[in-house]
C-alpha cells in the first residue's frame, strides 16, 4: 500500500455528483452551428488558416499553433466556415475573442488521419503530433500537453494522473475512468515514456469506488507495471495538482516552482486519454466529455463536439424553468458564462444550470471577526483573513508579503467564512491590481529610458553642432591645426558615447532595483495566469470595488 | 452571485455567537442554584442595555441595524459582563458597564471585528476602577451563608437599594474566595488556616467552584463542536496551573494550590469564553499559544502580587494590546516553503 500524505485544510461541500454519475456518457446531438474559439489553451492564440465560405472536413486544422507555447484548433465536424470574427467565449474574463463559426453539413466526414504506434515514433515527433492535434490539459488549466511532456534536465520519478475530481457536481472524469480506463492507461504509458518516469500513480477520490475499481482492473488487464490506482480521501480541493501531488508523494510544490523540478509531473486522466487517441488514431482534440447538471431534468455526461453552443447542449438534458444562468466548471472555482451561445471549449468539464433554488443568493456580508476558519481550511496554508484585510485596504505590498500569489483561488476560505465575505474576489482584485501596477511601471520605465536617451541625444547633437561650429571657426582661423581639431571631435564623440552608455546602465540598474518581488523568473503557467488575470481585470474591478465598504454596501434583505 | 465560489457553508456569525451563549447556560444554571435568581436580572438588564446601545450606535454610524443586531455579538458581550460583576449590585452598575462596553470599546473602534480590546473586559475594568465598593460585594452562596434573600428581596435591593429590615449588605454578601484569600494572607494567616474557613469547599470557594465547573462543561461543548480551537483555553489553564503550581510547591503556606486557581474567579469563564473572543485574540496557532500563555502568567501574577482580587480581566486586556505584534511575528510557513532549503 502506498503511504498517503495529508495537505492542510480543505472543506467538504455537498458533492452533488450522483445526479449525473450513474448513467453512461452519450454523444451530444449534432448542433446547428459550432462556435469554435481559436484560443482554447494557455499560450498564443492559434492562427486562423481557413477562410469564410471554405468547406472543411472533420479534424481539419482551422487554427495553427503559433509560436512555442500554443496549440492547434480543428474543425469538430465537416461543414462550411460561416464567419471568422469576435464573439463571446467561455472564459472568465467575459471578453470577446476570435472564433470560427462552422455550419455542419451533417456528413461528419473525416479528413484523412493517420494513427501510429507511439513506440515507433521519436519523442520529438510525438510532441509535435500532440501539439498539432491540439492536445491540452483537460482538467481546466488547458496548458499545451507537449510542453509538459518534457522532463528537461530533471529526473522525473512519478507521473501522477489526476482522477480526483474534487469539485462538486462534476463527474466527467468519473465516467471516463469507468468507461475508458484501458485507453487512459495506454495514454499514461506513453506519457511515462516521454518523461522517462519510473512510476505512474492515479489518484482517485474515495467517493468514486466504481472508477477506482475500473482503473485497478484495467491496470491488471493491461499488465501495466509500476502503475497503481490509489484511493485518496475526498476533500476539496484534493484534486488540485499541488494537493494531489502532496497526498500521493508527500512532495510540496511551492508556488512558482515547476513540479518537474521536484521529480513529479501531473496530468488529468482525460488528457491522457486524449493524448492516446491523438497518437494512436490520429484523432485531434475535437470533442470532450462534459457534465451537464444543475437545473435540468436529466443530468448526464455528454461527449460534446468542441464549439457546440451551450444552449443546444443543455437543451438535450431538458432544461428546467427558473434557470438563470450557467456556471462553467464547478461551483467552487467555476464562473458564470457570459451567454448561453458560447461554444463548449477544451476547458469545459461541466455546465451547471443555475437557479435560485440550487444556488441561493449569499447572505449579507458582515465584517471579518478573525475567527480563522478560513485559515484552518486554506490548502496553501495562508492567512486569508490577513490577505482580505490588506486587499481591502489596498496594501498590496503587504498582501504580497503574506503570499498573495500562493493563493490558488480554490474558494475554500470563502466557503467557510461565517461573515460571507467574498474573499476570493478580493484576492483576484488584488492580484490584478498588482499586475496592472507592474505593467504600468514597466511602461513608465521604458518611457523614462527613452526620454533619458533622447535627452542625451539632443545634448550630444547640440554639442556636436557647437563643436562643428567651433571647428569651422577654427578651421577658418587655424587651418594648420586641423588635425588637432579633428582629434578633439573624435574625443567628444567618444565622450558622448560613454555618457550614453553610462546613462543606459544607470537606467537599467534603476530598473533592476525596482523590479517587483515575486515576479521575476515566471513559469509559463504563471505568465499565462497573469495574462488571464489581466484580461479579467476590468471585469473584476466592477465587481470587487473594495473602496466601497462592503459591510456598508450590502443592504440586508428586506423582510 | 458574482464570482465563485457559488456555494457557502451554512454557518453565520449569529449562529456561532448563539452557540457560545448556549454554552454559558450550565454555568448560569449553577449560578442561580447557589446564589439565587439575581444573576438573571443582571443578565436581562445587560442584554436590554446592549441591544439598545448597539442599535443606537449603528444608527449613529449609519450602518444597517437589523443584520448587526441579529449577529448576537452584543448579547454575548452583555452576558459575559453580567457574569463578571456581582449579581446583587445596584441596577445602574451593570447598565453603565454595558453601555461603556458596547459604545466606547466596540463601536468607537469601528464595531464588530475591529475592536482591539475585549468589550466585556473593558466594561469590567471600568467598573472595578470606578466603583470598587459595589464591585466587591458578592452574594454569599447558600451553602455558606444565611440568611438567604428571596427573589423579591433581591429585586428590591437591585432596583431600590433596600434590604429587608434588620439586614445589612455585609450580612448577605462577602468578598470573593480569591479576595478573602488575599486579605487573610496579608493578615498573616497561612493557606491551610484560610482554607479551613467555611466559605471554602473542596476545590475553591463553595458555590463558585461549581459555577466554574459549569463554565468548563460549556467550554468542552464549544471545543467538541469546534466553535473554539483548543489552543487558547488549554494553554491558558495549563500555564495558570503550572505557574500557580510552581509557587505552591516552593511555599505551600503562602501560595494556594493550582487547582484552587483554576476554579476561582474568572479563570474558567475566561479560558473558554473571554480569551477565545476571536476578534481580540491572535489568528495564528503559535500566536494563540503565546497569547494564552501570557494571559495565564499575568493572571497569576496579578492575583498573587497585584492590587486587584482577580487578574483575568487585566491579563486579557494586557495581552489584547500585544495581538497585532504577536500575529505579525508568528506567521506560519506556507505550502511548499516549510522544508529547509525549500525554493523561495
Ligand atoms: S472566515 Fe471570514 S470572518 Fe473568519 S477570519 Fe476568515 S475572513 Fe474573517
Ligand atoms: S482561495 Fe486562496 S486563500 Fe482561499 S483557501 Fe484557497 S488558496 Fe487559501
Amino acid at each position: 500500500m502506498r503511504q498517503l500524505h495529508r495537505f492542510h485544510g480543505g472543506v467538504h461541500p455537498p458533492t452533488n455528483k450522483t445526479q449525473s454519475s450513474e448513467t453512461p456518457i452519450i454523444a451530444s446531438a449534432m448542433p446547428s452551428k459550432l462556435v469554435i474559439p481559436l484560443h482554447q489553451h494557455v499560450g498564443n492564440i492559434a492562427r486562423p488558416v481557413v477562410s469564410v465560405g471554405e468547406h472543411v472536413l472533420k479534424g481539419q486544422v482551422i487554427g495553427k499553433a503559433d509560436g512555442r507555447l500554443s496549440s492547434a484548433v480543428h474543425a469538430s465536424t465537416s461543414g462550411t466556415i460561416a464567419t471568422i470574427g469576435y464573439s463571446k467565449v467561455a472564459h472568465p474574463s467575459g471578453m470577446d475573442d476570435l472564433c470560427v463559426t462552422l455550419i455542419p453539413d451533417g456528413k461528419d466526414e473525416w479528413v484523412a488521419n493517420l494513427g501510429a504506434d507511439y513506440r515507433e515514433l521519436s519523442h520529438t515527433d510525438i510532441r509535435h503530433r500532440l501539439r498539432d492535434a491540439g492536445v491540452v490539459g483537460l482538467g481546466g488549466a488547458v496548458f499545451p500537453s507537449d510542453m509538459k511532456l518534457y522532463g528537461g534536465k530533471h529526473q522525473i520519478k512519478t507521473l501522477v494522473l489526476n482522477g480526483a475530481e474534487c469539485e462538486p457536481y462534476i463527474t466527467c472524469d468519473d465516467r471516463l475512468m469507468r468507461e475508458r480506463a484501458a485507453e487512459i492507461l495506454l495514454g499514461a504509458e506513453m506519457m511515462r515514456d516521454l518523461l522517462h518516469a519510473e512510476e505512474v500513480v492515479v489518484g482517485i477520490e474515495d467517493n468514486k469506488p466504481e472508477a477506482l475499481a475500473a482503473m485497478q482492473q484495467a491496470i491488471v488487464d493491461g499488465k501495466h507495471a509500476r502503475m497503481e490506482a490509489v484511493a485518496v480521501p475526498t476533500v476539496y480541493p484534493g484534486g488540485g495538482a499541488k494537493q494531489l501531488i502532496r497526498v500521493l508523494t508527500g512532495i510540496e510544490v511551492a508556488a512558482g516552482v515547476r513540479s518537474t523540478e521536484m521529480g513529479v509531473q501531473c496530468f488529468n486522466v482525460a488528457t491522457a486519454y486524449s493524448a492516446y487517441r491523438a497518437i494512436s488514431y490520429g484523432e485531434p482534440m475535437l470533442s470532450r466529455v462534459v457534465t451537464v447538471t444543475g437545473n435540468v431534468e436529466r443530468p448526464q455526461n455528454y461527449e460534446v463536439l468542441l464549439g457546440t453552443p451551450v444552449a443546444e447542449l443543455v437543451a438535450q438534458a431538458g432544461l428546467k424553468s427558473g434557470t438563470q444562468g450557467y456556471i462553467m466548471g464547478g461551483p467552487m472555482m467555476g464562473f458564470l458564462l457570459p451567454s448561453d451561445q458560447v461554444g463548449v471549449v477544451k476547458a469545459t468539464n461541466c455546465i451547471i444550470a443555475t437557479a435560485p433554488t440550487l444556488f441561493p443568493a449569499p447572505a449579507p456580508t458582515m465584517p471579518c471577526i478573525r475567527c480563522t476558519r478560513c485559515a484552518e481550511v486554506c490548502p496553501a496554508e495562508l492567512q486569508p483573513q490577513e490577505l482580505h484585510w490588506f486587499a481591502k485596504a489596498r496594501e498590496f505590498g503587504k498582501a504580497q508579503d503574506y503570499h498573495l500569489f500562493d493563493c490558488i483561488e480554490c474558494g475554500a476560505c470563502s466557503y467557510v467564512c461565517p461573515s460571507n465575505i467574498p474573499l476570493v474576489q478580493y484576492y483576484r482584485y488584488a492580484k490584478s491590481e498588482i499586475w496592472a501596477r507592474e505593467r504600468d511601471k514597466t511602461a513608465a520605465d521604458t518611457a523614462r529610458q527613452r526620454h533619458e536617451y533622447r535627452q542625451f541625444r539632443l545634448e550630444r547633437e547640440k554639442q556636436e553642432k557647437a563643436e562643428k561650429l567651433a571647428q569651422k571657426e577654427r578651421a577658418a582661423l587655424l587651418a594648420k591645426q586641423q588635425a588637432d581639431a579633428a582629434a578633439a571631435t573624435a574625443n567628444t564623440d567618444e565622450d558622448a558615447q560613454a555618457r550614453i552608455q553610462a546613462a543606459m546602465a544607470r537606467v537599467q540598474a534603476q530598473h533592476d532595483a525596482t523590479q517587483p518581488r515575486n515576479t521575476a523568473n515566471l513559469t509559463p503557467e504563471q505568465q499565462a495566469k497573469i495574462d488571464e488575470i489581466e484580461a479579467r481585470r476590468a471585469h473584476i474591478q466592477e465587481l470587487a470595488h473594495p473602496e466601497a465598504d462592503l459591510d456598508k454596501h450590502h443592504e440586508p434583505p428586506k423582510e | 452571485m458574482f464570482t465563485s465560489p457559488y456555494i457557502t457553508k451554512p454557518v453565520s456569525v449569529s449562529e456561532i455567537m448563539l452557540k457560545v451563549m448556549l454554552a454559558l447556560l450550565p454555568g448560569i444554571g449553577f449560578y442561580v442554584w447557589y446564589y439565587g435568581p439575581a444573576i438573571l436580572v443582571s443578565i436581562t438588564l445587560a442584554s436590554v442595555t446592549a441591544l439598545a446601545t448597539e442599535a443606537a450606535m449603528l444608527k449613529l454610524r449609519d450602518r444597517p441595524v437589523a443584520p448587526f443586531l441579529k449577529d448576537n455579538s452584543a448579547l454575548l458581550t452583555a452576558w459575559l459582563l453580567a457574569l463578571s460583576i456581582p449579581p446583587l449590585a445596584p441596577w445602574w452598575l451593570v447598565v453603565v458597564g454595558t453601555l461603556f462596553a458596547i459604545s466606547i470599546s466596540k463601536h468607537l473602534y469601528g464595531g464588530l471585528g475591529n475592536n482591539p480590546f475585549n468589550p466585556a473586559m473593558i466594561g469590567y475594568a471600568v467598573l472595578i476602577i470606578s466603583f470598587p465598593v459595589q464591585m466587591t460585594h458578592w452574594l454569599t452562596p447558600h451553602p455558606v451563608g444565611h440568611p438567604e434573600l428571596s427573589f423579591i428581596e433581591q429585586l428590591g435591593y437591585i432596583f431600590s437599594g433596600v434590604l429587608p429590615r434588620g439586614l445589612t449588605l455585609d450580612a448577605v454578601t462577602m468578598a470573593t474566595p480569591l479576595d478573602t484569600l488575599k486579605t487573610q494572607l496579608h493578615l498573616g494567616l497561612s493557606v491551610g488556616e484560610i482554607r479551613d474557613m467555611p466559605i471554602y469547599g473542596r476545590l475553591a470557594g463553595k458555590g463558585s467552584e461549581m459555577v466554574a465547573t459549569g463554565f468548563a462543561i460549556g467550554g468542552l461543548y464549544l471545543l467538541w463542536n469546534r466553535i473554539i480551537s483548543w489552543h487558547l483555553p488549554i494553554v491558558y489553564l495549563g500555564t495558570l496551573y503550572a505557574t500557580a503550581g510552581l509557587f505552591h510547591v516552593i511555599d505551600p503556606a503562602h501560595y494556594v494550590t493550582p487547582l484552587f486557581h483554576l476554579f476561582s474567579g474568572a479563570a474558567m469563564i475566561g479560558a473558554f469564553f473571554i480569551l477565545t473572543d476571536p476578534v481580540t485574540s491572535p489568528t495564528t496557532p503559535r500566536g494563540k499559544i503565546i497569547f494564552a500563555a501570557g494571559a495565564g502568567i499575568l493572571t497569576y501574577l496579578i492575583r498573587a502580587f497585584g492590587g486587584f482580587p482577580d487578574g483575568m480581566a487585566f491579563a486579557t486586556l494586557l495581552m489584547n494590546i500585544c495581538v497585532p505584534l504577536i500575529d505579525a511575528y508568528t506567521q506560519p510557513k506556507v505550502f511548499g516553503k516549510k522544508a529547509k532549503g525549500a525554493q523561495k
